[in-house]
């Protein structure tokens, strides 16, 4: 079947770029521009091929809540519609109780994990992070938790006047499990100065998740996709990540985020289509050969377009995502929880084999025993 | 209670369902598999090679195909067909004149019974008025269809639609089905053949392909008892083709049908447009049963996946079928535009009104902006056409055909 997708990337223009895939080889910058250029059909055929070769059929889910601690955010990004200043309407900020609250409300529900981001509220002192942490586990001494995006970890560091390094040792201690991929944004600074200039710089997310995982902790990266960025620097992007991962292996998966224009400052910007989404996903599969999972974030991308990009490269959807805010006010219309149930659901339509895992992909449970088996590590073959 | 269709080799075993009605009977083979399955190589040289495949065939594909193969070959013929690289979209209005309807069918959350207190029918001005608005914003086509009314016929209508043919002569009375023709037919005690002739004297210009259902009969005498035939929808179709007008096809599966019934319905339509090639289009959607009076006896809705391979398949299977138009009212519009790539030319109609589908709780805002924005993105130059298919907008120098009802009679174009 190799030499029908090869066939259909000659006709694309692309048939340099396949024999390399199949070779496994590392594809260049400069194929990933040609990627972005390339019939769709072709395109997602060979990251299907990559795909199936890592993971076959399996595609993961989790069983997992989201907790946004505060809405304060002094960024001002422009392609947010979460952020608040203090004392504006709506503004929030969780008490540790409140955040405690928000577990125990889901503890009879079979939450495995906890995903915890927010704003960056300078006024926040160092212990508020521990208590945050303190306080889930307390309630919820099972549950994993995935938290702090790089540009937290820096303000978290920054608030304890030491190194990040020391720092993560005690988040840990506190109940951090691993870190989420959000915040990365597109690391070229022509785009960071034009919409989020009080951010992070591309080098410092870098540096920031390289220490993450020179801690041993496991992360996951993002891009955030469809809105000024130049097919370039979305390169650009992907090989920084390429790169950090050749160095420490500490990606577990990477998550392609769609810009969505709703009450955002660039709400004249039509934010991406689902073709447009679609071939993300693929591009991202064929570039990020060092990097395990490709995640279909389905919140987000409707689930449609994330069932879809199960044959266009995502071998992972996410999960049952319960309490999820900031994507709401930008005016994604998923519904706030989709029952297990459905996840095993459209996986099975879309002709793959649903497997629960945890946040760092121990198999919980298995449609396909024999090919996932519950109690191991999900099995990645290499390209 | 529905009588369940024999299973189907349920390859990955039984599970829960979030609404708790039973899972679809139908099982998506799984996508890696397909690569080795040579009967699937073989159909797809066919395909290839512009040779017709046969409802054996399609049923393996159905069956074995992984949704890239599907979606490839779909793309194939389309391209084919449609080499000029563009995807056509209508200016419309749906307007339901009624909702009283006699045939009780338990997947439509539409209709009320004569005498329900929700039971209505539009004044004239209420329809003058939608369709003056649609008029303005320069739409082509005025959808209209109503319940089978037990004393709205023939002559109600022919009188609507010769007023609306008079006040807006730009807008095309697309209107009525197969099952309201022969409703008014069997009500008016007359032949269908003077039906159609009527109210195309009245300004009727074409038929939509609703009702069709599936076109099988033991799945209409579980979700349609009431409602025409699968022989007799299929004659009213060749009589309105033989009268002069063009029609489209239609399809809503994902309820009780088997798979080889699906690929049934798709031969009974390839088979009468060998006949007449009076259709102008095919297009299908899944069943939306939540909420509708017999939800109960449907299963599970089927996901998009399952829209997607059974839309490239119609694409694949219905080679005299010039256009298969996707129904993002009930898919939305991001699906709207992956269809694109699975076989559809065509994105409908703008609605700018649509009851009977957002009455079953799905309803997909569009605009023209939209639209187009969505063809675009996808690779395409969109276009705006008429009810017979023919470009409209004037935007573009090229020809426009069919330009209006006479040259698009069935016959005419061969």
């Amino acid at each position: 079947m190799s030499s029908a997708i090869q066939t259909q990337a000659a006709a694309a223009g692309i048939g340099d770029i396949a024999e390399r895939v199949f070779a496994g080889e590392r594809l260049s910058r400069e194929d990933g521009v040609r990627l972005y250029g390339a019939d769709l059909h072709a395109v997602g055929a060979l990251a299907n091929w990559v795909r199936e070769r890592k993971h076959g059929d399996l595609t993961y889910f989790n069983v997992n809540q989201h907790v946004n601690y505060t809405n304060v955010c002094n960024k001002l990004c422009r392609f947010c519609a979460f952020q608040r200043l203090p004392g504006q309407e709506g503004a929030y900020v969780m008490k540790p109780e409140e955040v405690a609250e928000k577990i125990r409300a889901q503890l009879d529900e079979p939450v495995t994990e906890v995903h915890m981001v927010a704003g960056i509220y300078p006024k926040l002192p160092y212990e508020y992070y521990l208590d945050i942490l303190r306080a889930v586990k307390e309630v919820r001494p099972g549950i994993h938790i995935k938290a702090f995006t790089m540009i937290e970890l820096m303000q978290i560091a920054r608030r304890a006047k030491k190194p990040l390094a020391e720092v993560l040792p005690e988040l840990v201690e506190a109940g951090l499990g691993s870190c989420p991929g959000g915040g990365a944004e597109v690391f070229a600074d022509r785009v960071r100065d034009e919409g989020y200039d009080k951010k992070n710089t591309g080098d410092e997310w870098i540096d920031t998740a390289r220490t993450v995982h020179q801690a041993g902790l496991h992360s996951n990266c993002t891009m955030l996709h469809g809105h000024i960025e130049t097919v370039e620097e979305r390169v650009d992007h992907l090989d920084r990540l390429r790169l950090l991962q050749d160095e420490t292996g500490g990606f577990q998966t990477y998550i392609p985020l769609s810009f969505h224009p709703d009450n955002t400052e660039w709400s004249h910007l039509p934010g991406p289509t689902a073709l447009e989404e679609l071939r993300e996903i693929a591009v991202s599969r064929l570039l990020l050969d060092n990097i395990p999972h490709i995640k279909a974030y389905w919140i987000m991308l409707s689930i449609p377009v994330a069932q879809m990009a199960l044959a266009y490269g995502a071998d992972d959807v996410d999960g049952t995502v319960v309490e999820e805010k900031i994507y709401h006010e930008a005016g994604a219309t998923t519904p706030q929880k989709v029952l297990r149930a459905e996840l095993v659901q459209w996986i099975r339509d879309a002709g793959r084999i649903p497997v629960e895992r945890d946040t760092i992909y121990n198999v919980l449970w298995s449609a396909d025993e024999a090919l996932a088996p519950v109690g191991e590590t999900a099995p990645v073959s290499r390209v | 209670m529905i009588e369940v269709a024999s299973a189907t080799e349920a390859a990955q075993g039984p599970h829960e369902t979030p609404s708790g009605r039973r899972p679809q009977e139908w099982r998506s083979p799984l996508a890696s598999a397909s690569k080795n399955d040579e009967v699937v190589a073989r159909i797809a040289g066919k395909v290839e090679d512009d040779q017709r495949i046969s409802a054996e065939e399609a049923l393996h594909l159905h069956d074995h195909a992984d949704l890239l193969t599907l979606g490839r070959l779909a793309d194939i013929v389309r391209r084919r067909k449609h080499p000029e690289n563009r995807v056509t979209y209508i200016v419309d209005r749906n307007i339901n004149p009624t909702n009283v309807c006699l045939t009780d069918c338990g997947f439509c959350a539409f209709y009320r019974s004569p005498g329900d207190p929700e039971a209505y029918v539009l004044s004239r001005t209420e329809i003058y008025d939608k369709v003056s608005e649609l008029a303005r914003l320069g739409g082509r086509q005025v959808l209209m269809q109503g319940g089978h009314h037990p004393r709205i016929l023939s002559e109600w209508w022919g009188e609507l639609i010769s007023d609306l043919r008079e006040r807006f002569p730009d807008v095309n009375s697309h209107a009525l089905s197969a099952p309201e023709l022969d409703h008014f037919a069997q009500y008016e005690k007359r032949p269908i053949e003077e039906v159609i002739r009527d109210l195309k004297a009245a300004g009727l210009g074409s038929v939509p392909g609703a009702g069709a259902e599936m076109l099988v009969e033991r799945v209409r005498k579980i979700i349609a008892p009431k409602k025409t035939t699968t022989d007799r929808w299929l004659d009213v179709h060749r009589k309105i083709h033989e009268g002069g007008l063009r029609s489209s096809a239609t399809m809503m599966f994902g309820h009780v049908e088997t798979a080889a019934e699906r690929v049934e319905h798709f031969q009974r339509v390839r088979d009468l447009q060998d006949e007449t090639g009076g259709f102008t289009a095919f297009i299908s959607w899944t069943c939306q049963p939540d909420g509708v009076p017999e939800e109960q006896d449907y299963p599970e809705k089927a996901t998009p996946a399952v829209y997607l391979r059974v839309q490239a398949l119609s694409r694949i299977f219905l080679d005299n079928v010039d256009n298969i138009q996707t129904s993002y009212v009930t898919q939305g519009m991001k699906m709207g535009q992956m269809s694109l790539q699975f076989g559809a030319n065509d994105f409908g109609g703008t609605m700018l009104e649509e009851n009977v589908v957002s009455a079953a709780g799905c309803f997909h805002l569009s605009s023209v902006q939209t639209v187009e924005h969505l063809i675009q993105s996808a690779g395409f130059t969109p276009r705006q056409r008429n009810s017979w298919y023919g470009l409209v907008d004037e935007r573009h120098d090229e020809p426009v055909f069919p330009a209006n009802r006479e040259d698009a009679a069935p016959g005419v174009r061969a």
